[in-house]
């Protein structure tokens, strides 16, 4: 077990592309971090630096103090899952968990007791004799975690290894795993598209766009504060609402609504020398349907009057969804977003807004509701860098 | 495609054994004159029944008892398979770097090993014949083995990268995570799934190097280093007027028998989807 330091790490390719830039990374001993982004953010070949699969250009990595960057994987004493699993097809069970401790000469009664203890681990048990073509998808997946717990290694890597499961199996893997990394106490570095999983596995998200860190925090953390639009944008489903709004005297008008700006909101776009046109963002749950609300409740807010296209009723609360008339908002970051999960080729007009309301709302669709937002939850971006401009910082 | 479904009917089973039957007699109607050949009499070599007359052991008997024969099948043996491994691992190797590496030249290198191979063997008979004699190969087992590794070369390292480029790259970088070196990984992880792909390239050697008449034939000059398929065009009979059919006819079935036990003991080798179950799927 040991913590790792990512510093000034960057990755250039010899054709000149950068797929990593200058990335700074501390994570604890036993911490379990993620890194999320949209593919080709780079997330892939941080974590094959880390694992010495890809060579670093420039900057420095550090396992347990030690400078790795010149040592082969073998020498770097970390395990990886990979997202194929990439098992050994000639091998039983047993013997593709046994594998990396043959290879370290490990003595033959320390690896019959290691295998049977990971196998009970991952309840593979009755299954240590198949090949893996026999096995099931979450069984691989879990022949791949025990081949890599086997060796008790300083650190786990984990390479987006649910994305091949069915949904449900991977919202149960995803549990095992967060136990299996409790139990176990080792370091793990997660890689994932994924923002559920972001969300739930990890105690500290690393958000990466473009071979950049965006942000890095607790999910929560990055929920409730994200430095910039993107991720905003990335955290959170369904994502954050986004419309384009202008600051004057004090209130914020968009097609939502005019809005008085709370204290706490002026203060923060006053340190952060706002323009006028910026992007105000709000998270579908920062909304209600006003008629379920006191008169003391809407004071704090503004409210505005729409049809209701889709009504989605899951139970515990409702999705209301709005189509508003004005422009999109427009930034480089939500357009990536946008291209990331292939709604850019959708085409909308006027601007769509999730709304969740309570379950008691009697809203109907195809008909109009007055739909209340907190002020105090309004979060409002700089158009141009993106840049939070409401950000209480760290 | 009723068939598939299980509703076989009588005609059409027996439309099938009709046709494969055609096929096998097609196929095997020359093999099984030539055996036939071979079990007859001087007598009745010629006449002209398809199943002997009179049986006899004699024509197997003799060739075994010409030193000429046994040298050449020792001969045959001995540079098929030097031939053999020399091309396969030399092939494994090439064909591990065309699959995997990205290195200046790999085009250059596939599109002449794809030359040589199509290059006919014949317009290169005389140059190889003065080239082996002034360099003192002629008529030795390095003069066939160095031209056969030529040929077979393209082909091996043809057929191994295609298999290969099957192997996921996933496997050997978890090999390498697991703490292998890269010989570890190869020998243990990419060896072992390459293996089906090395032994149906070894027996299409070894079958190109056995059958070769061309180079067997110019490049020798005595039963030193004369492989069977050479010797059988210098077979005599007992006296000049005695035709040497008979014993022809024994040799050539002699010589595919070493084919067949090649291929019967590699073929369970040679078994299809091993790498299945490896990744995702």
């Amino acid at each position: 077990m040991a913590e790792i330091v990512l510093d000034k790490v960057t990755k250039r390719y010899p054709d000149g592309a950068l797929a990593v830039s200058d990335v700074d990374i501390e994570i604890a001993d036993g911490e379990f971090i993620i890194l999320v982004g949209p593919s080709g953010c780079g997330k892939s070949t941080t974590l094959n630096m880390i694992a010495g699969l890809e060579d670093i250009t420039s900057g420095e990595l550090r396992i347990g103090g030690n400078r790795v960057n010149e040592r082969a994987p073998k020498d770097r004493d970390i395990a990886m899952v990979f997202q194929s699993y990439a098992l050994y097809p000639h091998m039983t069970v047993r013997e593709n968990m046994a594998f990396p401790l043959r290879l370290a000469k490990v003595d033959n009664a320390t690896v019959e007791r290691k295998v049977n203890d990971a196998a009970e681990i991952l309840d593979l048990t009755q299954h240590l004799d198949r090949r893996p073509a026999n096995l099931s998808g979450g069984q691989r997946q879990r022949v791949a975690m025990g081949r890599a717990i086997v060796r008790s290694p300083k650190a786990f890597l984990m390479d987006e290894p649910l994305s091949n499961l069915d949904a449900k199996l991977r919202v149960q893997m995803r549990t095992s795993v967060s136990r299996l990394q409790k139990q176990l106490g080792t370091t793990m570095v997660y890689v994932t598209h994924d923002q559920v999983e972001a969300m739930t596995l990890g105690d500290r998200v690393v958000v990466m766009r473009g071979g950049v860190v965006q942000q890095i925090g607790a999910p929560q953390y990055l929920y409730d504060h994200p430095s910039n639009l993107f991720v905003a944008g990335f955290i959170g489903s369904p994502s954050m609402n986004f419309l384009p709004a202008t600051l004057e005297d004090g209130t914020l008008r968009s097609s939502l609504a005019e809005l008085p700006l709370t204290d706490r909101i002026r203060k923060l776009l006053e340190s952060a020398d706002a323009p006028r046109e910026v992007i105000m963002g709000v998270r579908p749950e920062h909304f209600e349907d006003a008629a379920l609300l006191d008169d003391a409740s809407r004071a704090r807010g503004a409210t505005f009057t729409g049809q209701v296209d889709v009504l989605e009723s899951m139970g515990s609360d409702k999705y209301a969804y709005f189509t508003l008339s004005g422009e999109q908002a427009t930034s480089a970051e939500l357009a990536e977003l946008a291209a990331d999960v292939g709604s850019a080729d959708v085409p909308t007009s006027g601007i769509q807004l999730v709304t969740r309301i309570s379950a008691a709302s009697p809203a109907r669709l195809g008909q109009s509701a007055e739909i209340w937002f907190d002020a105090d939850k309004v979060q409002l971006f700089d158009p141009s860098s993106g840049r939070n401009l409401t950000f209480a910082g760290e | 495609m009723a068939g598939l479904g299980g509703t076989e009917t009588l005609g059409r089973k027996s439309r099938w054994a009709i046709l494969d039957l055609v096929v096998v007699v097609y196929a095997l109607v020359p093999v099984l004159w030539i055996m036939s050949l071979s079990f007859k009499t001087t007598k009745t070599l010629t006449d002209g029944n398809f199943i002997p007359r009179e049986w006899t052991l004699d024509n197997y008997k003799a060739i075994f008892q010409t030193s000429e024969f046994v040298r050449a099948l020792g001969n045959s043996i001995g540079i098929a398979i030097i031939s053999t491994v020399i091309a396969v691992v030399l092939g494994t190797m090439a064909a591990y770097a065309v699959a995997r590496l990205d290195f200046p030249g790999k085009k250059a290198l596939v599109g002449v090993s794809l030359l040589v191979a199509m290059f006919p063997q014949v317009s290169l008979v005389s140059p190889l014949f003065e080239i082996e004699r002034s360099v003192g190969l002629f008529n030795t087992w390095p003069g066939l083995i160095l031209p056969y590794i030529t040929f077979a070369l393209p082909l091996s390292i043809y057929t191994l990268s295609a298999f290969f480029r099957e192997i996921p790259w996933e496997l050997e970088k978890a090999a390498k995570m697991d703490g292998a070196t890269p010989a570890q990984a190869f020998r243990k992880v990419i060896a072992p799934l390459a293996a089906p792909g090395v032994f149906t390239t070894a027996i299409l050697v070894f079958i190109l190097c056995w059958n070769d008449f061309l180079f067997a034939i110019s490049l020798t000059s005595t039963s030193a280093s004369r492989t069977v398929p050479a010797a059988l065009s210098f077979f005599t009979g007992a006296s000049q007027f005695e035709d040497p059919t008979g014993s022809i006819s024994a040799a050539a079935v002699v010589i595919t028998v070493p084919i067949i036990v090649f291929v019967l003991l590699f073929q369970r080798r040679i078994v299809a989807g091993l790498t299945s179950g490896a990744v995702k799927g």
